[in-house]
């Protein structure tokens, strides 16, 4: 795309004008123009080029703010108390607070995976160079970086190319940033659509993280059959060496797997993975194994099984250094975000950073380059794991027992507890030597050990929990399909049409952390429901593991009952955390691949045609973090409706419409220029739901859009009364407010939903040619 | 009994709930409210007291003192399966976002509720929720009939064991009875 930093010296030349001499010039940039798509309106977005888009879904889905703090405590005015209107020192008031909390944490996510981006880039580069050709899927992938081309305009065709990208990216998240200062930005609504630039911003830089591991560490490359891994702490042969790595940077770990491969070790240590990172760490090497997702650190380093444990970076245990030193289990910390105090060891030999490991002499080190991290981890498994045994920090069922009958029943551990588990009552029967309540709490528990954090007594509540279901823990065998990466052009050719004339009812994209309300079984029975109804189901992160960690009747796993293609009926895992940027990718590419839309740096157009068109919902059932937050901003961006579980509450901001007010499902029909009312298509942008119930009503529901055709529309809604009925026992009362003509009703419902209409008043409407954005209209009103 | 938030982290600031002292003020407020609507969450088929299913007691409690109910998340399958139909049924956000839009006038289209009681929500989404009510609906009086003291409600029991929770169920229940209804 782009030649940078050219830099020209001439000694000395003769030419026919004349003789140079000792001339030097630089050029930043040389624009390369073989890409013949035409440059849109918005190429590289400031703050407020796409603001008329955002306040276009704004008004659509007003924010509804629950704060989750009434007080503002960011500047030395402060506190203020922003309670029920009353307006700070600054002058902001309680809305554009909350709002100001959800740029920032947007902004966070949207920097994480940007700086994530960077580090492997510049690793990348500095390994392969600036010349280093993407290859995102060979020649099934012609469209390599949708949400780049989109937003920036920019088509990387190298590593060089994808540096250039995240300048803008460093730049805007800066600029997001800043607004949250004191005396910036004063309006919430505005804080919103700078909320929605952050996860622009994110979603590509989400992107180049991923095609650059996908081009440089040869990933699956849009493979639908990606090799299924092992996964589940009972899946971990501890007899071996374990080297445990958290999080989501995969460097490091490359450099472990290299280093094992090069010293003849394959086979004789184990290199595991928690989060992100295990995903990533299986998409190079497919003898890696999962562990789980993110909330299984705590039981997995207590448990002893690490002999090593490699951090690098995001989402991490801040304390997890500590846990490992209670095991004797040596910790090497891998990424300038992540220091925990550790001496850099970095310049250091490797054999001496070693010997201090294994003698314990320290309990971790910093060790910034990544290959001198694949060698101490090797060695130092290889020699400590003798001489650890797998050494635990779980009490015995006696233990247990015995520290039972200590507990005073004060409650704060349920009170501390994010799920509200009834601990106290577990361990009052624990002291009766009845350990059954305490096993059930561990599908329950998210592992984050506030419980013991409480406890006056400082009883290891979650030790007891992990040790009452270690039986459940070591039986934990199953499968996950690898992260496959893209979606193929061909695949997007397949599906485009259905997708858009609503025949393949959605596409459910189940993402995310694990702060799951009750266990990761709602993530498994959510993913086999749509995927039997034949949505397309894309997984990633931690809630891909949760999807393949439970069985059908048949003993197998989501992965091995449904294929890996983007298809109806398709449960695809794209990957890790940066992989949702190709979730986004695909709905960016029907637009483009099977609605000959122009891509480049004509952002506002094609999110007006998937808000429109595309049936994509996206569910992240546990998601706790910023960057969850930031991934979501994206797809808000982009028009499409996020959904999460009840914890996503604490998010403290919905986007939500409001079905009851007619005007506000209007759009224009842009073969006539007239506004046709549409019905609330989708209803929400950002929703919590309480239970899996209704979340799996909410999804058939929020997969509807204005474009359908009436078979499409008809296919979407027997889904939507189905489960309706299934759960709510009623059909949907709203179903009035989807049926544009008889023909949308499904066959086998009629009578029923034609009594509701004629009850209803219902009349019929046309089925628009729909577009929020009066350009778009083709044929202008006299 | 204890006015701590049960979670010990949903603190709130300068405006925190009343505690409830008896179950019969409560009876009171609803009697003087001109719209109230009783919200419930699903927990109400999770939580056990005395043996009955907590939306048994709901169940009760709905058809004396009748007010309007409005089912979140899919509780109104469990209350039809009951014999009881709730007077609406939407998620906790879509009622919650109704209830600050001062314009919204009820389920029966006949005024903006002034009061919303809760019960049976998990207990930091009831808690977030009643915090919005608190800074963006003003005029709207809110009361948790849960065993858990909500610091973001307007009037709130405070924290209670199960048989205390049942027996104030009970007592507003009679106490309807007795006096009749809205």
């Amino acid at each position: 795309m782009t030649t940078k930093n050219v830099h020209v010296k001439i000694g000395e030349m003769t030419t026919q004008a004349g003789l140079i001499k000792n001339l030097e010039f630089s050029i930043g940039k040389i624009v390369d123009e073989s890409w013949t798509e035409p440059m849109g309106p918005t190429p590289m977005p400031s703050l407020t080029t796409l603001r008329d888009w955002d306040m276009k879904l704004l008004n659509k889905y007003k924010p509804f703010y629950m704060p989750d703090c009434d007080l503002c405590c960011l500047c030395t005015f402060g506190k203020c108390d922003l309670t029920a209107g009353k307006r700070g020192a600054c002058g902001l008031d309680i809305a554009a607070q909350s709002s100001r909390i959800v740029l920032l944490a947007c902004s966070i996510g949207a920097a994480t995976h940007t700086a994530h981006a960077r580090h492997l880039v510049e690793h990348l580069i500095e390994k392969y160079g600036r010349r280093y050709p993407l290859d995102v899927g060979g020649l099934n992938v012609k469209v390599e970086a949708p949400v780049t081309r989109l937003v920036t305009g920019i088509k990387p065709e190298t590593l060089g190319d994808l540096a250039d990208v995240l300048d803008y990216c460093e730049t805007q998240i800066t600029h997001c940033l800043s607004a949250a200062h004191t005396g910036q930005e004063g309006n919430n609504i505005d804080f919103e659509s700078k909320a929605f630039h952050a996860g622009r911003i994110d979603q590509v830089g989400m992107e180049i993280a991923d095609i650059a591991q996908i081009s440089a560490y040869d990933f699956p490359k849009a493979d639908p059959e990606a090799p299924l891994i092992e996964m589940g702490v009972g899946t971990v042969d501890t007899s071996k060496p374990v080297i445990m790595c958290i999080g989501h940077n995969v460097v490091p770990s490359v450099e472990i797997i290299d280093y094992m491969k090069d010293s003849k070790l394959e086979g004789k240590l184990e290199v595991v993975g928690l989060c992100c990172t295990a995903f990533d760490n299986t998409r190079y090497y497919n003898r890696a194994k999962i562990v789980g997702p993110i909330s299984w650190q705590l039981r997995f380093i207590r448990s002893g099984f690490a002999d090593v444990v490699v951090l690098d970076e995001q989402c991490i245990r801040t304390d997890a250094y500590l846990e490992a030193e209670r095991v004797k289990a040596p910790v090497i910390a891998a990424s300038e975000k992540n220091c925990l105090g550790f001496k850099n060891r970095t310049n250091d030999p490797a054999d001496e950073i070693v010997a201090d490991l294994v003698n314990g002499k320290v309990p971790g080190v910093l060790i910034l380059d990544p290959e001198k991290v694949g060698e101490v981890a090797v060695k130092v498994a290889m020699k400590i794991a003798p001489l650890r045994r797998k050494y635990q920090n779980l009490p015995s069922v006696e233990e247990i027992v015995a520290l039972a009958k200590t507990c005073r029943q004060c409650n704060m551990c349920q009170r501390s507890c994010p799920q509200d588990l009834k601990i106290p009552a577990a361990l009052k029967a624990a002291a009766e030597g009845n350990l059954t309540l305490l096993t059930e709490l561990y599908e329950y528990c998210v592992g984050c050990g506030r419980c013991e954090e409480a406890c006056p007594i400082k009883l290891q509540i979650h030790s007891f929990i992990v040790k009452a279901g270690e039986r459940c823990m070591l039986e934990e065998k199953n499968y996950c399909r690898a992260g496959r990466g893209a979606v193929q052009d061909i695949e997007i050719r397949n599906v485009g049409s259905p997708i858009v004339l609503g025949e393949i009812p959605g596409i459910l994209a189940v993402v995310g952390c694990a702060n799951y309300p009750k266990g990761g079984k709602d993530v498994y029975d959510i993913c086999r429901e749509f995927a039997l109804r034949r949505y397309i189901v894309v997984t990633s992160g931690c809630a891909a593991m949760s999807a393949g960690s439970y069985k059908n009747e048949e003993g197998k796993t989501l992965y091995e009952e449904f294929p890996g293609e983007f298809a109806a009926g398709g449960v695809l895992n794209v990957g890790s955390c940066v992989a949702n940027s190709h979730i986004a990718g695909a709905a960016i590419k029907v637009a483009n691949i099977f609605a000959k839309r122009s891509l480049r740096g004509n952002y506002e157009e094609i999110a007006d045609y998937i808000h429109n068109r595309v049936g994509a919902v996206g569910l992240a059932w546990g998601a706790f973090s910023q960057k969850a937050a930031s991934i979501a901003a994206g797809f808000w961006s982009l028009g499409i409706p996020v959904l999460v579980g009840p914890h996503g509450t604490k998010y403290r901001r919905m986007l939500l419409g409001r079905a009851d007010k007619p005007e506000n499902w209007e759009v224009y029909d842009a073969r006539t220029g007239d506004k046709v009312n549409v019905g609330p298509a989708p209803e929400h942008l950002f929703q919590t739901v309480e239970t899996k119930e209704e979340a799996m009503v909410a999804i058939a529901k929020l997969c509807i859009r204005p474009n359908d055709t009436w078979k499409g529309r008809s296919i979407k809604l027997s889904h939507y009364i189905d489960l309706h009925k299934r759960y709510y026992g009623i059909i949907p009362p709203d179903i009035h407010l989807f049926v544009r003509t008889l023909a949308d009703v499904p066959m086998t419902m009629k009578d029923e939903i034609i009594r509701i209409l004629e009850a209803k008043g219902w009349k019929e409407t046309i089925i628009p040619d729909p577009t929020l954005l009066p350009r778009m209209v083709r044929k202008k009103k006299e | 009994m204890s006015c701590e938030p049960w979670q010990c982290a949903e603190i709130a600031a300068t405006k925190k709930a009343n505690p409830i002292s008896k179950p019969e003020v409560v009876v009171a407020m609803i009697k003087r409210a001109a719209h109230p609507i009783l919200i419930v969450g699903s927990n109400a088929t999770d939580r056990w007291l005395e043996g009955k299913q907590l939306i048994e007691y709901i169940i009760e409690f709905a058809r004396v003192s009748k007010i309007p109910v409005v089912a979140t998340a899919h509780m109104v399958g469990e209350f039809l399966k009951r014999g009881y139909e709730p007077a609406g049924f939407m998620s906790a956000m879509d009622i919650g976002n109704r209830l600050v839009d001062p314009n919204w006038q009820g389920l029966d289209g006949k005024g903006h509720p002034d009061l919303a009681l809760f019960i049976g929500l998990p207990y930091y989404m009831e808690s977030l929720i009643l915090s919005g009510l608190k800074h963006f609906a003003p005029d709207l009086k809110t009361i948790t009939l849960d065993n858990l003291y909500h610091a973001h409600a307007s009037w709130s029991f405070p924290n209670a064991t199960l048989e205390e929770w049942a027996n104030n169920l009970k007592v507003m229940t009679l106490k309807f009875k007795e006096e009749g209804g809205q």
